[in-house]
């Protein structure tokens, strides 16, 4: 019998990594830049995370706000620098958002591994991992009262701090795109931003802006992934290819924020599936099972390409660069 | 109005792009309020260029502008709002999957509230006559109602300065009367207009003072009233230009495309060509006439065997009478027949040309099949660009530069070049002069005058009307789909074929 109690929570600590680097995302391709490197800013930010916390613990200290706080900075940190490395490469010199998007996601996964390696030489562990217990302990803690309450407080109450800021992320990022005058603004960047450089927007600026913004809340993807799902412990390449499946959850949730909140639980649910579908030993229909979310993207691309709706193709100059004088 | 100080003041202002192109040097402008100025010159002199830096969209390299007297700085498109400045570009600077509404208060500051926006724009539409739905969404529009658009958000911002480049190209007569009419409300109500434009009547029929470009050069300004279209366009073009078309008789017609009851569908199942048939001759040029969208571009088409056609037979005859059918054969080999065809779309590149090869790429794109090897032929092409460039006087700093870096009216000369250079016998050709200038124009007619006098049947869909009645030998009147009347289009009437275009048959069945 499927044990739905059990395989929700799975499938939202699952998510809550791909919800924070979609909603990233959606917002720097909101703003026309298609930053591939996300699968290494998320690697970036969950490195970044980890030397916080790994000096924070190494020093003794254990004031319960500090355990949190430096984590965060440095994880945020991390990200706003990757961003920043695409920026001036895209929006500064124009060079092509394809090529340095890839190239920052193997800077990023090179990085995180250099450190991982590093700390965990330093640490002096006979695993190939280092372990975060007190900084994990903060992240992952839940409401006391959750235990309580049965079957309600395992559904909604379980989860770590990070995994509703991830949700209120996104609710309040659709919000903004669809009601303020920002939203507005950003929304006509990434669709034609000639236009919205004849309107008086600061077209470079706001490219900086989202695409920055949206690599921190990317980050803190990589960051909920090591200190809450991983239970802190960081170990090399664990963090796989959730980046992809990021960047693929965007496209799912036709660029849409708020969407994306239960796009990304389904796409946990599919991730894990494999695990809960009794398959014997044969592991071939296991990897069929983890192709499941990829499956279900194409299907997306090809329906909404079908339908056909101008609201729901991408923003009309995503991944191209903007010259004004250009002729 | 030589006493009142002028709104905009220009002075010694200069744009260079790169290090070779010069796209106005020192030139002089004043505008005033309360008075219409239309701003000539011919394709890439630097109208476009001038009224940019105007707005905020360009910098310029040297110069000064001042507004109402005034020394300003405009950096960018803000800057350029703040001082009521307002520009109505010729490709319409909308974002397709907004709203009117959303378009409109784009760029300003505040808090976004969209009802009191919609309110106000229904105020102004109320003002001026225009007819906008705030809530609908910018691609379900058709491009006067963009335009619409575009000019309730430079009033929306208040702003008194209005420049407007190119603002008929792409409208209907009634369309561009509509505009007139609220083009002189607005100066009656005390702003400053600017129109560039290339159509004579329209400067004529408008404007209160010309101001004229050459070269990037600042010619000279004076009130229309005290001008006429010859001494203009001899400004303009820097020598004498004689204003008429030549059509010489043709020389020994024979039937060359014969159609007979063409029926062609789009896509989506609406009827595109009703039951179309007539005969393009040797050595005459058939004019097509006809409301846009009425199947001109659905007819070239099926020629060039683009479209598949319903029903109906298109044969192609050759001197000796034998006949051969073109409906299933597919576009080269027609091409290979010597059918060929040359059509301008709204955004000129598109159909044709690929922006980003340079000329001698461009008109590779027809020859490269040629030849034995697996290597292409790049000598052949380059020398063809030469020539173009040389006959047509196309201005580009060379034939490796890429198309889409030339002036819309440059872009079409290549084009139009390229297809006649191929020696067809059949010249299919839309919409040859979209948006050039008087003087290109006169090349583009010559050239096909020159095609004629060669014995090639010339197929000439055009959408002014003038120019059809003084070129064509025989005009196709389309009304629909269906064939309205063919007139001989020696002493027909301007106003008889109008009255074909919006009615089947015109006023003959009354």
């Amino acid at each position: 019998m499927f044990d739905l109690i059990s395989f929700i929570p799975r499938a939202v600590v699952q998510g809550i990594p791909l919800l924070f680097g979609s909603t990233g995302e959606t917002l720097t391709e909101k703003s026309g830049n298609l930053n591939l490197g996300i699968p290494g800013i998320m690697y970036v930010g969950a490195i970044s995370g980890v030397i916080g916390a790994f000096f924070y613990e190494q020093s003794g200290a254990a004031s319960p706000f500090l355990t949190v706080a430096i984590p965060l900075c440095s994880s945020l940190l991390g990200s706003l620098l990757m961003g920043l490395i695409y920026c001036f490469l895209t929006v500064t010199l124009r060079a092509n958002q394809n090529v340095s998007g890839l190239a920052l996601t193997t800077f990023g996964v090179g990085i995180g591994n250099f450190f991982g390696g590093s700390l965990i030489k330093l640490s002096g562990a006979d695993v190939p991992s280092i372990a975060l217990s007190a900084t994990s302990a903060r992240f992952h803690q839940s409401l006391p009262i959750a235990s309580g309450l049965g079957w309600f407080g395992k559904l909604f109450l379980s989860y770590g701090f990070l995994a509703y800021t991830a949700v209120i992320i996104a609710l309040v990022a659709a919000y903004i795109l669809r009601h303020t005058r920002v939203g507005l603004h950003l929304r006509a960047v990434g669709e034609s931003p000639n236009t919205a450089d004849a309107a008086g927007i600061d077209v470079g600026r706001y490219k900086y802006a989202a695409t920055c913004i949206g690599s921190m809340v990317a980050g803190l993807g990589g960051l909920y992934y090591v200190m809450d799902y991983a239970s802190g412990v960081w170990s090399n390449n664990a963090f796989g290819d959730r980046g992809w499946l990021a960047i693929a959850l965007v496209i799912f949730t036709i660029w849409r924020p708020n969407v994306g909140v239960l796009a990304s639980f389904l796409f946990g649910g599919l991730y894990i599936l494999h695990m809960y579908i009794p398959s014997g030993m044969n592991l071939a229909v296991k990897e069929l099972y983890k192709m499941l979310p990829y499956v279900v993207t194409i299907i997306v691309l090809v329906i909404s390409s079908m339908r056909n709706k101008r609201e729901n193709q991408p923003p009309a100059s995503l991944g191209l660069a903007y010259f004004r004088e250009e002729r | 109005m030589d006493n009142k100080i002028p709104a905009v003041t220009m002075r010694n202002i200069t744009k260079r792009f790169g290090t070779k192109v010069v796209a106005n040097d020192k030139v002089w402008l004043d505008i005033y309020r309360g008075e219409i100025l239309a701003l000539l010159g011919e394709n890439g002199s630097g109208k476009t260029t001038l009224m940019n830096m105007l707005s905020g969209i360009y910098f310029p390299d040297e110069g000064e502008i001042a507004i109402d007297g005034k020394e300003v700085v405009i950096r960018s498109p803000k800057d350029a709002f703040d001082l009521g400045i307002g520009m109505i570009h010729q490709h319409f600077k909308l974002v397709d999957v907004l709203t009117a509404a959303e378009n409109i208060v784009l760029g300003l500051p505040g808090k976004l509230d969209l009802k009191a926006a919609s309110k106000k724009i229904r105020e102004i539409c109320q003002t001026y006559g225009f007819d906008v739905d705030p809530d609908q969404k910018i691609y379900d529009m058709s491009v006067s109602q963009k335009q619409t658009v575009e000019i309730v958000k430079v009033l929306y911002r208040g702003a008194d300065i209005l420049i407007l480049d190119e603002p008929t190209a792409v409208l209907t007569p009634q369309e561009t009367d509509k505009l007139f009419a609220v083009l002189r409300n607005m100066r009656n109500d005390g702003k400053a207009v600017v129109i560039i434009t290339h159509k004579m009547h329209e400067v004529e029929d408008l404007s209160d003072r010309v101001a004229i470009l050459r070269h990037g050069q600042f010619i000279g300004d004076m009130p229309t009233k005290s001008t006429n279209a010859q001494e203009m366009t001899n400004m303009m073009v820097g020598h004498a230009v004689t204003l008429n078309i030549e059509r010489p008789e043709p020389k020994d017609p024979k039937p060359r495309v014969e159609v007979k009851g063409l029926t062609v569908r789009s896509i989506d199942g609406i009827l595109k060509l009703d039951d179309v048939s007539f005969t393009a001759y040797s050595g005459e040029i058939l004019g097509i006439a006809g409301i846009s969208g009425c199947g001109q571009k659905e007819l070239l088409e099926s020629i060039a065997g683009l479209q598949p056609v319903e029903a109906g037979s298109i044969c192609y005859v050759e001197d000796d009478g034998t006949r051969e059918e073109l409906i299933g054969k597919d576009p080269l080999s027609i091409q290979e027949m010597g059918v060929s065809l040359s059509f301008v779309p709204e955004d000129r590149l598109g159909m044709g040309l690929v922006g980003n090869m340079d000329l001698s790429d461009n008109m590779m794109l027809r020859s490269f099949r040629r030849g034995r090897s697996i290597f292409t032929d790049r000598k052949s092409p380059h020398k063809l660009a030469e020539d173009v460039v040389r006959d047509l006087e196309v201005s580009t700093p060379s034939v490796s530069t890429p198309v889409r870096r030339l002036s819309g009216g440059n872009v079409q000369k290549v084009l139009v070049g390229r297809e006649i250079a191929s020696a067809p016998t059949v010249l299919l050709t839309a919409y040859a002069v979209r948006g050039l200038d008087i003087n290109s124009s006169y090349t583009i007619y010559d050239l096909i005058n020159r095609q004629k006098a060669d014995g090639v049947a010339v197929i000439y869909v055009g959408e002014d009307l003038d120019v059809l009645l003084e070129l064509a030998d025989r005009i196709l009147v389309l009304c629909g789909g269906k064939v309205s009347g063919i007139v001989p289009g020696r002493g027909a009437k301007k106003r008889d074929v109008g009255m074909m275009m919006t009615k089947l048959g015109g006023n003959a069945h009354e």
